[in-house]
């Protein structure tokens, strides 16, 4: 315990250093004008970050396996449909795309609802095997992706630049008041995690154990698909999808802190993907001068990680 | 006072508890005993409202156990499963800690730690307390998960098999507590037991089940006889007494075709 919070206070420490690094290291000239920006794009790393790793790790707690994600689920194809359809129906230049507040309201409504309808299907009391799940998941990513590309072949060119943009994960692109929307729903999820911590605590002992010890388990499983859709949506909608991220710094903070305590889990998890965005996209603008952008390389990295934990969980499972 | 009220539960088109009605005498050991598949886990799970009874109501203190909040009913009924699987690591402490997580919700006080180190004590863990239960024997492992239900200090403990993968001594050892519990704190206890020598010498009660009906409930000693034992495992069982205790000689006994 006391050794979880030395590394919690060392990741915090690395994490504020990649921020002001980030924000100070080689500003010139405009410094009024080159500030303010860094920091909205640091402040959207890191949002997306917490909530992130946050929608991670309680949604690996009550489906109860650590391969799942809610991205993986299908989450962040849905996404890319619901972006796809306005452009497709509505158009580029319609109040659905131009509205900026519209347009990520309607996204996180129908991640969110999407992932409410998907979740009653697939997480009762019954459960499933993972590898089934993980299946229907890929298959249903596949499905809305064909989809995807179906609807994208017959968007009007022009139209489909501008739709790649937002489908592609971009810190650059944030605007800083819908990083303000974000932040402020971040928060109020953090205040719900702080009252649930010790509930989630005990729901990492499965279903019956938690019963015996008076959780409300089903009310309180819904309630917590909500949180991690809504966190999860928020991020994507702000971003663009970062499919690999949660499964990695997830994964990352079982290890590094060996507990079963989500107060630390999840403040770990947050920093640990804190760092991975603000510190990776430093390294990768500033040290390697690269164009890049970091979402490729955390889902090349990540579908590595992925595979990895597949066969490690198959050999054990077998 | 728990009241078992027409219980059915079917799976499919399998009837696998069949319109039981039975009463838990408070500060008694109840022991469920029937063959494999006979519906005694299920029936356990639905008094403990892990699962929902098709038809029929479980009453605690006349009121239906799907009437009670969580966390009061979490104070006074507790069960172990009859198999418990872990996604976390754990230490023995730990583990036993989250018994009184209906009290303490998370925030142990000096009383909580107080039964956690009676439970403890109780299961002879004391000393392999700091361990990972992944680390641990069966039957350390099983004990640990008997001291989490102690520590949670319920009225009603529903125990599914707990002396699976038990050493004789410790089975003993846990009767003898579970004797204690109902002598001295007035608690009761229901427990599912395959072994009936164990049912015979330790419990007040016994209720058997068949083919998911209730086909025996009565005080010891009018079920632990052959011809009630043939009704129940088609088995002639031949009874000898000894020290005043029954001890029922299952080996080599007949086996009936049906
Ligand atoms: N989730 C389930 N789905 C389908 N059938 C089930 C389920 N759970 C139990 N059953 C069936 O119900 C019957 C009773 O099972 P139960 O576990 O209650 O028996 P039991 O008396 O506890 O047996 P044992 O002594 O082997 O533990 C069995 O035939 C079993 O196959
Ligand atoms: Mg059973």
């Amino acid at each position: 315990m006391r050794n979880n919070s030395t590394k919690l206070i060392i990741l915090a420490v690395i994490a504020i250093i990649f921020i002001l690094l980030y924000g100070f290291y080689d500003i010139k000239g405009g410094f009024d004008y080159a500030f303010p920006r860094r920091m909205i794009k640091v402040g959207a790393m890191v949002v997306t970050g917490i909530a992130i790793a946050y929608s991670t790790v309680v949604f690996q707690t009550i489906t109860q396996n650590r391969i799942l994600t809610p991205s993986v689920m299908g989450l962040d194809s849905m996404y890319e449909v619901v972006q796809t359809l306005i452009f497709f129906f509505a158009g580029a230049t319609s109040v659905w795309v131009v509205n900026k507040y519209l347009n990520f309201s309607v996204a996180i409504i129908a991640m969110v609802l999407f992932a409410l309808l998907l979740y009653r299907f697939l997480f009762r009391a019954d459960k499933y095997p993972i590898f089934l799940l993980l299946l229907i998941g890929m298959i249903l990513g596949t499905l809305l992706g064909n989809f995807v590309t179906f609807l994208q072949v017959l968007i009007d060119p022009v139209e489909y630049l501008s739709l790649q943009n937002l489908l592609f994960a971009n810190f650059s692109k944030v605007n800083g008041d819908l990083l303000l929307f974000a932040a402020i729903i971040l928060l109020i999820a953090f205040i719900y995690g702080f009252r649930i911590m010790h509930k989630l605590d005990v729901m990492n002992l499965g279903r019956e154990n938690a019963i015996n010890l008076g959780v409300n388990y089903d009310r309180m499983m819904m309630n917590i698909l909500i949180l991690s859709s809504v966190l999860i949506a928020t991020a994507t909608a702000l971003v663009g999808p970062i499919t690999f991220l949660g499964l990695i710094v997830a994964n990352l903070a079982y290890q590094l802190f060996a507990t079963y305590k989500h107060i630390i889990l999840i403040l770990g998890a947050s920093l640990i993907s804190v760092i991975a965005l603000v510190g990776g996209q430093f390294l990768l603008e500033h040290v390697f001068e690269l164009r890049t952008t970091l979402s490729v390389i955390v889902n090349f990295v990540g579908g590595i990680y992925f595979i990895y934990l597949l066969l490690k969980e198959s050999r054990a499972a077998g | 006072m728990i009241e078992i009220k027409g219980l059915t539960k079917r799976f499919g088109k399998k009837t696998v508890v069949d319109n039981v009605t039975a009463k838990i005498q408070p500060r008694t050991i109840t022991s469920f005993i029937g063959p494999n598949g006979a519906g005694k886990s299920t029936l356990l799970s639905m008094v403990s409202r892990l699962l929902d009874a098709d038809t029929g109501d479980v009453l605690l203190d006349q009121t239906s156990v799907k009437k009670w909040k969580s966390d009061r009913f979490a104070k006074r009924v507790s069960i172990l499963k009859q198999s418990n699987y872990l996604n976390v690591r754990l230490t023995v402490r730990e583990l036993v800690s989250f018994g009184r997580y209906p009290y303490s919700k998370g925030r142990l006080t000096d009383e909580d730690e107080k039964f956690v180190d009676q439970a403890l004590e109780y299961m002879n863990l004391t000393d392999i307390q700091d361990q990972f239960l992944d680390e641990l024997s069966g039957g350390q492992r099983q004990r640990a998960f008997i001291a989490m239900v102690i520590a949670q200090d319920t009225d009603y403990i529903l125990l599914d098999e707990p002396l699976n993968n038990l050493d004789m001594k410790h089975s003993v050892q846990i009767m003898k507590i579970l004797r204690k519990l109902v002598d001295e704190l007035g608690k009761t206890v229901v427990i599912v037991l395959h072994d009936i020598n164990f049912a015979s010498v330790y419990s007040d009660r016994i209720v058997a089940l068949k083919n998911g009906k209730l086909v025996k409930d009565g005080p010891t000693h009018e079920i632990i006889n052959s011809k009630a034992l043939r009704e129940i495992y088609d088995m002639d069982i031949p009874i000898h007494e000894q020290n005043g205790c029954r001890i029922c000689v299952y080996f080599n006994s007949h086996t009936h075709a049906n």
